[in-house]
């Protein structure tokens, strides 16, 4: 993990309803801290906010002379307002590459689940892996439904769905991870990012398939890097976890989903 | 041109080769931040709050960000004493930079039992916390009575043999010099403050606090004036070494404190913002020093003319 202070913007545009892409220049830091897919970079949001803000990373790949880092989400507090704001060109303050990631093997068949704003970093996961993955892919309504293309580029089969059902599946991601692990029993492991509740759901579907499940959790952050702990997660045991240095992914089977 | 100001302070004996330290809970035992810089850096590492036995603090969320501040409530997450001499005290040795253990205990025997550990464990000092506002036993009660602060102080010297103690004030007290006057004549070696001002934030759309403790402590920029007028009234009142801490995030913040009376300071809240911080401070500091011709760091402490 390092600071890269002045992170140019190459690339900035809007993929849906309030969702913006951006591709920034981190200079070394792919290469330096890269693990594994669903890690995540703290992002100095303005000058008048103490706090940076967590985002996932969406895509990474290293660069000459500089890597890459494409980051997705969402204007919904002061903080992201101000780095939406920002125009291509700009400098931004990152620190990274945060967290564990999933633990992808290149040779793994998975079950990818994103949800809402929890889509971006699958599509590193899907780009990835070796085999070729399915995606299942939630969003509140049409408006919101974003990447697509994409997700098709690098999977064998993209699943979309919408609760209020304007665009394909009518209903939550679990009940399509139901039916494709029904239907399919190659897969070694579903990985999954989005709200709780719908975590909770697709952790439980997993599980009654007996197929491996890993989450990536949010929370609430500090320091990012381990120190505050502040972004507690509840574990099964009842001990409790940090999602930036501990997670952002768990294992499903280790977090205290009553929580 | 390179800078010439002599920068070692002494705090109650223990010498550091600056007056910048990073605040207790703001900075793990050190292993994170040394993965960005050598740790040796620094003038002294106030290590994560310890109790005796391991607790898991309190529910998410845990933080919230406020106006130039933010409000934690961890609740004392921490491995335990013995976890902390066995892991992290060897890994914190290797650097030259002074450890500084800081204790919370429900009872004044667990504050002796820990001093005691700690002092055969060898620290550079210890650090008693009497004012952490989020813990419902202890914590901010033995803050905020001048007696049982005396008490949980007295029975820390007792057991800290040669190790200095020095003890945590909380700002949340009418007034800050009583309790300070208590622990001073309980013989403690020091005094840090501030700890954080008990805060609230509410999210006007959900109508529920950020935080799921309800209330928090405060830190940041915006505590910074009151830790400077806090600094000021207990070095008036008391003849003890302080290290001031409170908003710190950068050298004239720093120079602010150590004008107000404090020894050396501690940086906290904005190392969420820039791990580098505490360097940067104390470059600061370093900078400030010089431009007003002084030979010495430590001729600031105190050096504040008040109208």
């Amino acid at each position: 993990m390092k600071v890269e202070r002045r992170c140019k913007i190459l690339e900035k545009t809007v993929l849906a309803d309030g969702a913006v892409s951006m591709t920034l220049e981190v200079g070394d830091m792919v290469r330096t801290s890269f693990k594994n897919p669903g890690q995540f970079v703290h992002v100095k949001c303005g000058e008048g906010l103490l706090l940076r803000r967590p985002i996932s990373v969406c895509t990474c790949g290293e660069g000459d002379p500089s890597d890459l880092v494409r980051i997705v989400f969402e204007a919904r507090g002061e903080g992201t307002a101000w780095l939406a704001a920002r125009p291509a060109g700009h400098p931004v303050d990152v620190l990274g590459l945060l967290g564990n990631g999933f633990p992808m093997k290149k040779d793994g068949r998975y079950l990818l689940v994103g949800g809402g704003i929890g889509v971006p970093p699958m599509l590193g996961c899907a780009q990835f892996a070796g085999v070729k993955p399915t995606a299942i892919l939630g969003f509140r309504s049409k408006e919101k439904v974003m990447l697509l293309d994409e997700f098709a580029d690098v999977c064998e089969k993209v699943l979309p769905a919408t609760d209020d059902g304007s665009f394909g599946y009518h209903g939550f991601v679990d009940a399509l991870v139901r039916q494709e692990l029904a239907e399919n029993k190659e897969y070694d492991a579903v990985l999954a990012c989005g709200p709780k509740p719908m975590l909770r759901n697709v952790a439980k579907a997993a599980e009654e398939f007996g197929v491996p499940c890993l989450v990536s959790m949010e929370e609430r952050m500090g320091c990012g890097v381990g120190a505050c702990l502040v972004c507690a997660c509840d574990m099964a045991d009842g001990s409790r976890k940090h999602v930036c240095k501990d997670g952002p992914v768990f294992d499903a089977k280790e977090v205290d989903w009553n929580a | 041109m390179p800078n010439q100001v002599d920068m070692t302070v002494n705090l109650a004996g223990m010498v550091m080769k600056n007056p910048v330290c990073v605040a207790s809970g703001t900075y793990g035992f050190g292993r994170e931040y040394g993965q960005f810089y050598d740790l040796s850096e620094i003038g002294g590492i106030c290590a994560k709050g310890l109790t005796l036995h391991r607790r898991e603090g309190n529910p998410a969320p845990r933080i919230a960000e406020t106006p130039m501040g933010i409000l934690n409530s961890v609740g004392l997450q921490n491995p335990g004493v013995d976890a902390f001499i066995e892991h992290e005290l060897p890994y914190l040795r290797q650097f030259d930079v002074k450890v500084i253990a800081n204790i919370s205990g429900n009872t004044p025997e667990e504050y002796g039992i820990m001093c005691e550990k700690l002092a055969e464990a060898g620290v550079d000092m210890i650090e008693v916390n009497i004012s952490c506002p989020n813990v419902k036993a202890g914590g901010l009660a033995y803050g905020t009575r001048p007696e049982l602060a005396a008490e949980v102080t007295r029975e820390a010297k007792a057991h800290a043999g040669p190790v200095p103690v020095m003890v945590k004030l909380s700002p949340n007290v009418t007034d800050i010099t009583d309790i300070a006057k208590a622990v001073a004549d309980a013989g403690a070696d020091a005094l840090s403050l501030i700890n954080t001002l008990r805060g609230m934030r509410i999210d006007v759309n959900t109508n529920r606090p950020v935080l799921k403790m309800n209330t928090g402590g405060l830190s940041g920029p915006a505590v910074l004036p009151v830790a400077v007028r806090m600094v000021w009234e207990v070095a008036q009142a008391v003849n003890l070494p302080i290290l001031g801490m409170g908003g710190v995030s950068k050298g004239e913040d720093a120079a602010q404190l150590m004008l107000a009376g404090a020894t050396a300071v501690a940086v906290g809240t904005a190392m969420f913002a820039d791990p580098f911080a505490p360097i940067a401070v104390r470059d600061g500091l370093a900078d400030i020093a010089q431009r007003k011709g002084l030979t010495a760091v430590a001729q600031l402490t105190g050096a504040v003319q008040p109208w």
